[in-house]
């Protein structure tokens, strides 16, 4: 046999790289997802629309009674941008930590997968990408909902799914991540608590973070959803400079980058033995 | 399976074979589920892996699909290098895991539908080759099923054509019907046979001697990590099992005495309860015979040929 003859039958018919990343793989993993919400759109659109929903009509009309302006915004302006944000952290990290857990703990699907041309890391980006653009439409309900409450956005407000697409990948990736950290479904009880509640509470989301002490404020800064927050805000009433979009990106963009590599790696360390 | 023949795959090199694994080791701790496996599969060949639980089938398996690491040692799948090109690999081959991984909640189409997207199955193909997994599978009037309704016969042939969505030259199958009841596993048997006579290329671990025997043109025997023997399952009985096993049945204090006996003058036999079995039984002496009683007689078999290499049963 000739090298050439090696060669030849060495070429797969499928196009595949090995060692690099492939957005034909990503893409499949996408796809699977796209099938697996065809079954699950309708409950997943409810508890989109309603959830920000109750929350707006609870704050907006409970707490808006007693609070006039904060921050310089009306409350309802407040609360209606900041729920947008809170909104995509639910939609995306949420998921991110539970059913990834569940896939690799009790349905063997990683093991199925992988088992295609398809590599962790790419596993990784798909699902997340899936996460981010889920987050970034539902992640728009809250607005129209606080439309319809009295918000009148600006312009810049068509810059809201984008900003959510950043933050929903984010955290996707960081969601991911602490599912391939735990080791029992017991342990969410944690994340949940210990991390997903001041995570969501403390990024001027329901009230500014200008009150809190100090040392909180400091702490909020490294918030990914505090960024979140303040470029949803800032688009939607035309506040933003060149500074702060390159600032709260620039943290954003950080923070997937990190992210990414921590989930791949430890995803990595979970599935392959 | 095998090349397509529409033409649109590469010829095969028949100096390359379909598996090449040399001195694999994997350990996980102090224990070597995989201690110096050498093994080849050559293209076009069904070789079953027999071995009992805890051989080191499975661990076996996903090495090759690149989810486990080996210790030390080199494998090569169609050419390609375990673990740096896995992906070229994986494009080139199925896998039937042991356990089920399906997706439950989705339909027996959507199941086969996600996959033709992992496995890079061209957009103008897909739908086709849905079908025709359905057809293979003889699921073709259950697409909207959803796959908690489906039978466990059902369920596994649904697993065993998603991996043949692509085509694959190479098909890797752990334990395909273990679980299943007799008759499934016929109806299983018979897809496996329709693969075969397509001159499929598979490497099908099993633990169910009458599998392996009725689906290898060669079988593997595994035990605690190792290849112990290999051959063509009907050479392999004869080389140690001989034409027939006689089979002794004794009380409790006689079964030490017939192997004694048995064993002074060179046979191997195993132990059944009380029973004693003889394999090469068509070579027993007439005298010895005439001390050892009247033997039911029956033909050896891979179970027979495990025994005398390990001192283990397989099932
Ligand atoms: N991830 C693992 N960690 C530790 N031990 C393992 C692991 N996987 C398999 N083993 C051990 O390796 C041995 C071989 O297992 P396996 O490959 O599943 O055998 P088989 O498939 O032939 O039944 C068993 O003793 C099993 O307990
Ligand atoms: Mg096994």
């Amino acid at each position: 046999m000739t090298p050439e003859q090696t060669r030849a039958d060495a070429r797969p018919r499928v196009h595949v790289r090995p060692g690099r990343f492939e957005l034909d793989a990503v893409r499949g993993v996408v796809a699977r997802e796209w099938i697996l919400y065809g079954q699950s759109w309708r409950a997943t659109t409810f508890a989109a629309i309603v959830e920000p929903t109750i929350y707006l009509l609870a704050f907006g009309f409970g707490m808006g009674a007693l609070i006039g302006n904060l921050a310089g915004f009306s409350y309802i302006d407040f609360l209606g941008t900041g729920i947008v944000a809170v909104s995509v952290m639910f939609q995306s990290m949420m998921p991110a930590v539970i059913n990834t857990f569940i896939k690799r703990r009790y349905l063997r699907t990683y093991q199925a997968v992988l088992a295609a041309p398809v590599d962790v890391r790419e596993v990784v980006t798909g699902e997340a990408l899936w996460l981010a653009v889920r987050a970034s439409v539902y992640g728009c309900v809250p607005l129209l909902v606080a439309v319809a409450f009295g918000l009148r956005p600006g312009p810049g407000a068509l810059a809201v799914p984008l900003v959510a697409f950043l933050a929903g990948f984010a955290f996707a990736l960081f969601g991911i991540w602490i599912s391939s950290v735990i080791t029992s479904v017991r342990s969410m009880d944690y994340v949940f608590s210990g991390l997903f509640t001041p995570l969501f509470l403390v990024a001027g989301t329901f009230f500014p973070i200008t009150e809190l002490p100090d040392w909180v404020q400091t702490a909020a800064l490294a918030n990914p959803l505090y960024h979140a927050v303040e470029l949803i805000r800032g688009s939607v009433f035309g506040q933003l400079t060149p500074g702060s979009v390159l600032l709260h990106t620039g943290v954003l963009l950080g923070f997937i980058a990190l992210m990414w590599i921590l989930a791949c790696l430890q995803m990595r360390r979970r599935v392959i033995s | 399976m095998t090349t397509p023949p529409s033409g649109r795959g590469v010829r095969p090199a028949p100096g390359v074979p379909a598996l090449r694994l040399s001195g694999v080791v994997k350990r996980f701790g102090s224990l070597a589920a995989v201690d110096g496996l050498d093994l080849e599969v050559p293209r076009g060949t069904v070789l079953g892996l027999l071995g009992p639980n805890g051989a080191g089938k499975s661990t076996t398996m996903r090495m090759l699909t690149g989810q486990s690491l080996a210790t030390e040692g080199r494998i090569a799948i169609l050419g390609h290098e375990i673990p740096a090109e896995s992906k070229w690999a994986r494009a080139r081959m199925g896998v039937v895991p042991q356990h089920d991984n399906l997706d439950e909640e989705l339909t027996v189409e959507q199941n086969l539908r996600m996959f033709s997207y992992l496995y890079r199955v061209p957009r103008r193909g897909r739908r086709e080759a849905v079908a025709r997994a359905m057809r293979l599978a003889q699921l073709q009037d259950r697409g909207d099923t959803v796959v908690d309704d489906l039978s466990g016969g059902m369920r596994r042939r649904l697993l065993i054509v998603r991996a043949l969505l692509h085509r694959p030259e190479l098909l890797l199958m752990d334990e395909p019907t273990v679980g299943l009841d007799p008759q499934v596993r016929q109806e299983l048997w018979s897809l496996i046979d329709a693969l075969r006579s397509e001159g499929a290329t598979v490497l099908m671990s099993t633990h169910y001697i009458e599998e392996a025997e009725r689906l290898s043109d060669e079988v593997a025997l595994m035990a605690a990590g190792r290849i112990v023997e290999r051959g063509v399952p009907s050479e392999l009985v004869a080389k140690y099992a001989g034409r027939t096993v006689a089979e002794f049945t004794t009380g409790e204090e006689g079964v030490a005495g017939l192997e004694h006996l048995l064993h002074r003058d060179g046979f191997a036999t195993r132990r059944t309860g009380t029973t004693v079995s003889a394999l090469r039984a068509e070579e027993i002496p007439d005298p010895l015979l005439a001390r050892l009683g009247t033997p039911h007689r029956r033909a050896g078999n891979l179970e027979d040929v495990f025994v005398a290499l390990t001192g283990e049963n397989v099932e």
